[in-house]
């Protein structure tokens, strides 16, 4: 297993990050993928004890995060878990995520604010947000899906290997359930608890909301209208026998 | 009507100018010179061929014959800006693979070095 960490000048919170995921999970290597910082999130990642992918130029969280994800594959693992560079996600609920994605057999494990009231708050806007896309996607996904916009996720090998070819440059997180869906594959939620950023500010402003909506609105019916031979297969069958969705 | 077709011809020479001279500097290559010389090419002979453009105006119902051309000249444009926003994606998208692909060989070499080492 990997954990792969994407960070853009994350310097205020990534040292505790590394250290965090290497105490949860010792032995397992922690990859954090530096998207051109400005800062020292590079030197201090690497001081904390993780290796380093540094891209040559800003590309963004999709293009980051998918660098994880090619390099992952390549190197053969068979479970990634991402975790955010801001200190958002608790480094303790990695375990709980990786068992699930071991036991269920899905593709992607989601770690879920709100499968649970765990404490856990977003603001009213972002609240506002994840209800509207639990609405869209519900019907899309043919389930409920909790915390959509969550980064706090885990992948198989069959995951990682769709999203080494494709995966979203903007937004990815709700366009990437839906990537999935598209290929019958199936996600379970497990309850995380997220706190608020250690440091740094969100890279989606009260002014970038709209602009945020519309392109993820867009790039879901874009995937949906995807013609895809796999889906005229038939259903895949989980391990358990039950149909992917 | 006959001003404007003689500016519209003046403009459509000096964009014609402007982009061989570009294309001669290598500031624009020559593959991507082909839509603009193509736009001010049917701009250049729309403004000369007044009959042509009347024949438009007749048969597509637009009330006047200066608004025909410009709406010939918006429409040639507006598929110029679309063929550039399709280069432009592939672009972006081939620049993020080799950007990828860059980190990925730096980190192999690095895991190589420290295994030499």
């Amino acid at each position: 297993m990997l954990v792969i960490v994407p960070a853009f000048n994350e310097e205020g919170a990534i040292g505790d990050v590394v250290c965090n995921i290497r105490r949860e999970m010792p032995g397992v290597p922690v990859l954090v993928i530096d998207d051109c910082s400005a800062d020292g999130t590079l030197n201090l990642a690497r001081a904390a004890g993780a290796e380093i992918l540094a891209l040559p130029h800003h590309l963004g969280l999709g293009g980051c995060v998918q660098a994880g994800y090619k390099l992952a594959h390549e190197l053969g693992f068979e479970y990634v878990i991402r975790v955010d560079g801001d200190g958002q996600h608790d480094a303790r609920d990695i375990p709980r995520i990786f068992d699930r994605l071991k036991s269920s057999g899905c593709e992607m494990v989601i770690g879920s604010r709100f499968v649970l009231e765990n404490g856990s708050r977003a603001s009213a806007m972002r609240s506002a947000g994840i209800r509207f896309f639990r609405a869209v996607l519900r019907p899309i996904l043919g389930k409920p899906v909790h915390d959509p916009t969550s980064g706090f996720v885990g992948v198989n090998r069959r995951a990682l290997g769709v999203f080494s070819r494709s995966f979203p440059l903007e937004y990815p997180e709700i366009e990437a359930l839906v990537v999935l869906q598209r290929r019958r594959f199936r996600f379970e939620e497990v309850p995380v608890k997220m706190r608020p950023r250690i440091a740094g500010r969100s890279s989606i402003t009260a002014a970038k909301s709209l602009y945020y909506i519309v392109h993820v609105l867009l790039g879901v019916f874009v995937n949906v209208l995807k013609y895809d031979r796999l889906l005229h297969r038939g259903p895949r069958r989980g391990p358990d026998g039950g149909v992917g969705g | 009507m006959d001003r404007l077709l003689n500016v519209t011809t003046v403009l459509s020479i000096l964009l014609l100018i402007m982009v061989l001279v570009s294309v001669r500097r290598a500031h624009i290559r020559v593959e991507y010179s082909i839509s603009w010389l193509l736009a001010c090419a049917v701009m250049l002979i729309l403004s000369r061929a007044r009959p042509v453009l009347e024949f438009i105006t007749a048969h597509t119902g637009v009330p006047d014959t200066p608004l025909t051309l410009f709406l010939i000249a918006g429409s040639v444009f507006l598929i110029m800006f679309f063929r550039f926003s399709i280069i432009i994606s592939h672009l972006r998208d081939d620049n993020i693979a080799l950007a990828q692909r860059v980190a990925i060989l730096e980190f192999h070499i690095r895991s190589l070095g420290g295994n030499e080492s």
